[in-house]
């Protein structure tokens, strides 16, 4: 799964405006200054580059069943959505 | 300058194809939301909306006007036409020489887009209809409302998303005032419910998937409607002069922008329309018995709107009456602020207070009276109607109850 983190690495470097190698596992989108905007951008670019579907509405993000809370947390998640698609 | 009254009302939404079906159903809390169908709908993530049902526009239009009228213009004239009769003016003569009309839209022909695009991109026609453009463009519905009436005065569409209708309604409303025009049509219309009309909106996750359910902590996002409302502005000694029913007086309005962020709203924005409306109405806060909400039913909107309203009002704000119809008729989009004020011309006419529906459980970020769930009988003098758009746009309109006889000259 190591091409998932380097994707997803790519897909948030992309939003923060930096290089996918100063994208820490443990930062939150806040810590990289991604906001409500940069977010479903984010999403949409998993969902297309994964082709899954991220379940996000933006009125009640602590609802979500998606962990956005660090990179890695996004990593797991789309990982889990991808076996959930294969199985 | 001179004082502006409301001498007509017409419209067309999810809740009746009328005035007075309009006001029953608001008196009534009735709900006009529910499962959208247009072709390709499974495709859709929210299959949801305030859709108009039973729009038969062959009893309207012949075949000729149809092929220029895109949806929203074909509102928009049914809406015209119901102000007009009711007002009881002719255009005909000098008096077409001095009206015109001014309508809000955010998207225009929306569906006469979608179905251009589907014939060149999915069919792979290389041939569309001949009258593409003159449907689709958002002056199509001024336009036609002008040719039906023989409005000769100025008339143009303002297009600023979700307050659109209100800044068209505010600046007829100036028209008038300052006597560029004895009369003028204003309201919005709008009709973007097809298949990439709501798939557009779909991304930016904030449209709930169930119901709309303004400042209700259980809220979770907004809920599209369609339709029109188009009322006649008049000045005041003009329509006093013909005996003209009178339904209420535009004495304000205010618009500014919040220069931040083209998304989120911002309190101070708000509250600054919401305030320069009362100053241009000369209305001191505590008259003010009822305000409009806009009341979207996203988490971000409402607890902004109730802030900045408390804001401007102070303790007054614990004594007003604040509802979203919004979960009744749907967000029209450039269509809302028009359809929205038929619930302030309730309250100043009739005293009864369109409630807020889908209620269920109280949110402290929006600790005001938001007459939840049932209408509420409460005599109002002073109204105000919001709207707060994408881009930071606000605008506020501020009406007052007609009384004959009434001690302001």
């Amino acid at each position: 799964m190591a091409d998932v983190t380097q994707r997803i690495r790519e897909i948030i470097a992309e939003q923060a405006l930096r290089q996918p190698d100063e994208i820490a596992l443990d930062a939150g989108l806040g810590d990289l200054g991604i906001d409500s905007l940069g977010l479903v951008e984010a999403i949409f670019a998993i969902e297309e580059t994964f082709n899954i579907a991220v379940p996000f509405n933006a009125n009640e993000p602590g609802k979500s069943d998606f962990d956005f809370s660090s990179v890695g947390a996004i990593v797991r998640a789309v990982e889990g959505l991808i076996a959930a698609r294969a199985a | 300058m001179g004082r502006v009254v409301i001498t007509g009302a017409g419209t067309v939404n999810a809740l009746a194809q009328d005035v007075a079906g309009t006001w029953a159903a608001m008196h009534q809390g009735q709900c006009g939301i529910g499962p959208l169908d247009f072709r390709d709908v499974e495709r859709l993530a929210v299959q949801i909306g305030a859709q108009v049902r039973d729009w038969n526009p062959e009893t309207h239009f012949n075949r000729q006007q149809l092929s220029l009228y895109d949806r929203f213009t074909q509102f928009a004239l049914v809406a015209a036409r119901q102000a007009v009769a009711q007002s009881g003016l002719n255009f005909d003569g000098r008096m077409g020489l001095t009206a015109g009309v001014v309508l809000g839209t955010a998207g225009g022909g929306v569906n006469t887009w979608d179905d251009s695009y589907r014939t060149v991109y999915e069919e792979a026609k290389n041939r569309v209809h001949p009258l593409v453009v003159p449907r689709l463009m958002n002056n199509a519905a001024p336009a036609h409302i002008s040719m039906e009436f023989n409005l000769r005065g100025p008339s143009f569409s303002v297009s600023t998303a979700c307050a659109s209708s209100n800044h068209a309604m505010g600046l007829a409303y100036q028209m008038v005032k300052r006597g560029q025009a004895k009369a003028m049509l204003a309201g919005g219309a709008e009709a973007m419910l097809c298949f990439g009309g709501v798939k557009a909106w779909e991304g930016l996750r904030v449209m709930s998937r169930d119901a709309c359910r303004p400042f209700s902590l259980t809220r979770n996002g907004m809920v599209m409607g369609e339709g029109a409302a188009v009322y006649v502005f008049e000045d005041l000694k003009h329509a006093r002069a013909r005996g003209a029913e009178i339904l209420c007086e535009i004495s304000g309005f205010s618009m500014n922008s919040d220069a931040s962020d083209i998304v989120m709203p911002s309190r101070a924005g708000a509250a600054r329309a919401i305030a320069g409306a009362l100053a241009d109405a000369k209305m001191k806060p505590d008259e003010v018995g009822y305000i409009n909400a806009h009341g979207t039913g996203t988490a971000a909107n409402d607890k902004t709107e109730c802030a900045a309203i408390a804001d401007v009002f102070g303790p007054h704000a614990d004594h007003l009456l604040v509802s979203s119809t919004k979960a009744m008729h749907g967000h029209l989009i450039g269509a809302t602020g028009a359809v929205e004020l038929l619930a302030v011309i309730l309250a100043l006419r009739d005293g009864v207070i369109a409630p807020t529906i889908g209620y269920q459980e109280p949110d402290p970020e929006c600790a005001l009276d938001v007459v939840p769930n049932t209408a509420r009988q409460a005599p109002i003098k002073a109204a105000l109607s919001n709207a707060f758009a994408f881009g930071g746009m606000n605008a506020v309109l501020a009406l007052r109850k007609h009384e004959e006889n009434a001690a302001n000259p």
